[in-house]
């Protein structure tokens, strides 16, 4: 085959650290509504009844968002392998523990409201509060964490060594991030339940909203702060070969280098976007709730959520998982990625289905438009959850 | 098996891909099985249809969920406990993975929230497209997968790139025309299609002999019977391994399965019984039976089926080239990447790349391959025999048990063209003791296929020890005793709840009429009146 060659290398790589920001995007935005919500849970919703339409006006659409993180794991498995290895295996155990919440979730909400057991239905609401606050913390806890470099090495033959325990993941910058996270999720799920449901629990979803989004103002705000103060980035020292193999320890790099993270907003201002929508999409936010636009603070969140995310891959361009203890070993966009002809043939496929499940989820959300009202699940002839 | 990290990283793996593997072929066919029902009530209009439709469809989502979650386990154990694997095969094992989740897993999550909640909102055919697409994209993930799991039992389109130590995609087309990834996907879905069948056979035929839902239940049984007399003839026919022969790859397998030490004039014959010793390389007691093996394997009278002795002859001097192979690659590394490799060095590596993971063997042994012994040498040729008497009883269970469903299905099939499905009640009752066991020829054949994969990660290209994250003990068994947990009370929560909602039966369709309300699963009288909920 030789028609990968119609794109270099080095577009191919770029376009797929692109792709890759808007994966984590698209999980954050449709699946972090969901954690979102089953953070929310015990907090907006004191009823069976009231928690059966806070379920439900997540219950027909997490499977789908979900998928985003399924993708996620694929595309990075198939677009940046040793991104995937490195990380999946160092951060083990929270991995793990992101799993075992995950697995929660989905049997929590199909098998919850089978019994009239009001025990049998506070556990599995425990369940769906740890399946979406657990997740939320720990995947802003290991973006804190890949800011501050990773100590893991690479043998010459590409073997992985991670040298960190489970707890030294917990320092207070990562724990930030992670509440950043939550922050901005809880903030997300409130704007959704206040766009889905009526009543009570769509005025307490609007209380924590409102406080979440200036959480995930100042959080954020400090964050930054701290980033810039605290938290030394790293640089590559040898000469950037972009369309090279994808052999990290084929370049030199120094750490501990003060700013560094900030250094690609001087050098491109235009990537100052991100984090400013992370800011002002919060802010948007808040006025919308305080003001009761409930459509426009589900776009705003969103819009926060995206600049949230792509300013953590910003500032580290083109590192996307450096090494504390191998600076030289760093994981960068030009020497992680999958081969030319690999990339090639994962952006074809991209770009023939990532259309088509934008075009048939949204038909599916317009087929399920509307709120959420206690009356479609004490009456309703659907089989609500 | 040692208990060392690989060990446990390996039991940890093959407990949850078996546990995975309950759900996931029961959700396969009873996709097919409720999409060909919503059909006939679309094209009839009967309401009967609709009522089995969503009876059947409530199991469905109890599997469904566990199937998505233990589905993601899966997806993240790659990274998580095979690190090295993940490395070094990714740029051809990722794809595939990630194609499931573009084309399939997300048609098939993103419809099946509508198959369940949009039975008022849509219109008749636009629901049963629903349910199409969800079934569709349930099967097209099962493709994909296997397309990845062919790939580990016969790597063929890669080459190793010294530069990046690692297997990288030179034609992604023979990836996914493999021919082990197509016997596999046939014979995997039809047996996933049988479960189904004898799923919903059973439980109808516990109806019938309970004199319920005797409509529902001898509708259903007639479905059943039909999809599940086809699927398990293609289980059979089709059998995956078809494949084995054709592949170079798979000839340790098929004879260790067989416990065929010594290879025999054409046509082999088949040991219906005995006992293997791998130890003492024979099998003790063994009743042959003449041609059949030859004919089974080969599909042919003349080709013959080489036996473990001579395999093993064939892998020592297989890890001899490996270790030529590996001298060369060492070299060409030691260039330090950006200079360019003599061609005669280039050469050398390239004669004997294809065998390179045989010396990687050794690396159970030794540090450096090109340092083993000639007893070592030995020792990892030995190696790539599988465990033979697992193999070989898995084998049987699942032949004898894929027999029996044929005889089951084709009874039925008879029984329900004849209008005589409740005429022997004694025939209901082995039915109904018949749902278990198409899972237990399920699960047997995952252990043929991967446990006859061993030592191997991918076949011939890297050993599962060397494929292995390099974790703690500690670490490992500590998510293994986790998942142990929390699998378990899964499973004892899922099988009562299928036991409730079989129990209960149908929702009585009449109360969907228009103007009237019908309870909801699990909803009380009380729990409908809002006013009167005080659950906290």
């Amino acid at each position: 085959m030789i028609l990968h060659t119609l794109l270099d290398y080095d577009t191919l790589r770029i376009i797929w650290w692109l792709l890759l920001g808007i994966l984590l995007v698209g999980f954050a935005v449709t699946d972090g509504f969901d954690l979102g919500t089953g953070t929310l849970l015990p907090f907006v919703a004191s009823t069976d009844l009231e928690r059966r339409v806070v379920i439900n006006a997540v219950g027909p659409v997490w499977e789908g968002n979900q998928v985003w993180l399924v993708l996620g794991g694929g595309a990075i498995f198939a677009a940046w392998p040793q991104l995937y290895a490195v990380s999946f295996s160092g951060f083990y155990l929270a991995m793990a523990a992101v799993l075992l919440a995950l697995i929660l979730r989905p049997v929590a909400f199909k098998y919850r409201s089978k019994r009239d057991s009001i025990a049998w239905r506070a556990t599995w609401d425990w369940a769906l509060f740890v399946g979406g606050f657990v997740p939320a913390l720990i995947f802003g806890v290991a973006m804190g964490n890949v800011l501050q470099g990773v100590p893991f090495r690479l043998a010459p033959d590409q073997q992985i060594f991670y040298e960190g325990g489970f707890f030294a993941l917990l320092n207070p910058f990562a724990v930030l991030c992670g509440l950043v996270s939550v922050a901005m999720l809880v903030m997300h799920g409130a704007a959704w339940l206040v766009l889905k449901t009526d009543g009570l629990v769509a005025s307490r979803a609007r209380v924590w909203g409102i406080r979440a989004a200036i959480a995930t103002v100042v959080l954020y705000a400090v964050a930054g702060v701290l980033l810039w103060g605290f938290v030394d980035g790293y640089r590559i020292t040898s000469a950037v070969v972009t369309t090279g193999p994808s052999n990290p320890l084929f370049k030199t790099v120094e750490a501990g280098v003060a700013g560094s993270w900030f250094a690609n907003y001087a050098a491109h201002p235009w990537t100052q976007l991100a984090p400013a929508a992370g800011i002002v999409g919060a802010l948007l936010t808040l006025m919308a709730l305080v003001r009761r636009r409930e459509g426009v603070a589900m776009l705003t969140s969103s819009l926060s959520i995206a600049g949230i995310v792509l300013s953590v891959g910003a500032s580290m361009f083109p590192f996307i998982l450096p090494s504390s203890i191998q600076p030289q070993a760093s994981l960068t966009v030009w020497d992680a990625s999958s081969s030319h002809l690999t990339l090639f043939i994962m952006l074809v496929a991209t770009c023939i289905f990532l259309p088509l499940i934008l075009l048939y989820t949204s038909w599916v959300y317009k087929v399920l438009w509307g709120k959420v009202v206690p009356g479609d699940i004490s009456g309703g002839t659907s089989h609500a959850y | 098996m040692d208990l060392d990290v690989v060990g446990l990283s390996r039991l940890q793996f093959a407990l949850t891909a078996l546990y995975h593997f309950l759900f996931v072929p029961l959700t396969l066919g009873l996709s097919m099985l409720i999409a060909i029902m919503e059909t006939v009530y679309v094209m009839t209009g009967r309401s009967i249809w609709r009522q089995m439709t969503k009876f059947w469809g409530v199991l469905f989502g109890i599997n469904f969920a566990i199937g998505v979650s233990t589905g993601l386990v899966m997806e993240f154990q790659f990274g998580m406990n095979w690190s090295y694997y993940s490395h070094y095969v990714g740029d051809v094992f990722g794809a595939p993975l990630a194609i499931e989740g573009l084309m399939a897993f997300f048609l098939e999550a993103t419809f099946v929230g509508l198959f369940f909640f949009g039975w008022d909102r849509l219109s008749k055919v636009q629901h049963l497209a629903v349910t199409w697409l969800m079934a569709l994209g349930t099967n097209f993930s099962a493709l994909w997968i296997l397309i990845a799991n062919g790939w580990m039992q016969n790597p063929i389109g890669a080459t190793l790139n010294p530069q990046t130590m690692r297997m990288e995609v030179t034609d992604f087309g023979a990836v996914l025309a493999n021919p082990v990834a197509q016997a596999k996907f046939v014979h995997t879905v039809s047996a996933g299609y049988v479960i189904a069948a004898l799923f919903v056979l059973g439980i109808a035929a516990w109806y019938l002999l309970k004199g319920r839902h005797v409509e529902l239940a001898k509708r259903s049984m007639t479905v059943a019977a039909s999809f599940g007399l086809a699927a398990s003839l293609s289980v059979v026919v089709l059998g995956d391994e078809s494949g084995y022969l054709a592949t170079e790859h798979q000839h340790m397998k098929l004879a260790a399965i067989e416990g065929m030490w010594e290879t025999q004039p054409a046509p082999a014959a088949f040991t219906a019984f005995g006992f293997p010793d791998q130890n003492a390389r024979e099998t003790h007691y063994a009743i042959h039976i003449p041609w059949v093996m030859g004919l089974i394997g080969t599909r042919s009278l003349s080709n013959q089926i080489p036996g473990i002795s001579d395999l093993v002859k064939l892998a020592e001097v297989r890890v001899r080239q490996g270790i030529v192979a590996y001298g060369a690659l060492e070299e060409i590394r030691a260039l330090g990447g950006r200079a360019p490799v003599p061609p005669a060095l280039q050469a050398r590596f390239e004669e004997h790349s294809a065998v390179l993971g045989y010396a990687l063997l050794l690396k159970r042994y030794v540090d450096d391959p090109r340092q083993a012994s000639d007893a070592q040498i030995r020792q990892a040729a030995l190696d790539t025999v599988p465990q033979v008497a697992p193999l070989f009883w898995s084998f049987r269970i699942m032949v004898g048990l894929g027999m029996f469903f044929i005889v089951l299905t084709a009874v039925f099939f008879w029984l329900s063209a004849r209008r005589r499905l409740d005429a022997y009640p004694w025939l209901l009752k082995v039915a109904v003791w018949s749902i278990p066991l198409p899972w237990i020829a399920a699960e047997a054949g995952w252990i043929v296929a991967e446990l006859g994969r061993q030592p191997w990660a991918i076949e011939g290209v890297l050993p599962t020890a060397v494929a292995v994250s390099n974790l703690g003990i500690q670490t490992v068994l500590t998510t293994l005793i986790g998942f142990v947990v929390l699998y378990t009370v899964l499973l004892v929560v899922e099988m009562k709840l299928m036991f409730k909602a079989i129990g209960k039966g149908p929702e009585d369709e009449l109360a969907h009429a228009p103007g009237t309300h019908s309870p909801l699963v699990g909803t009380t009288p009380a729990m409908r009146t809002a006013p009167m909920i005080t659950a906290e």
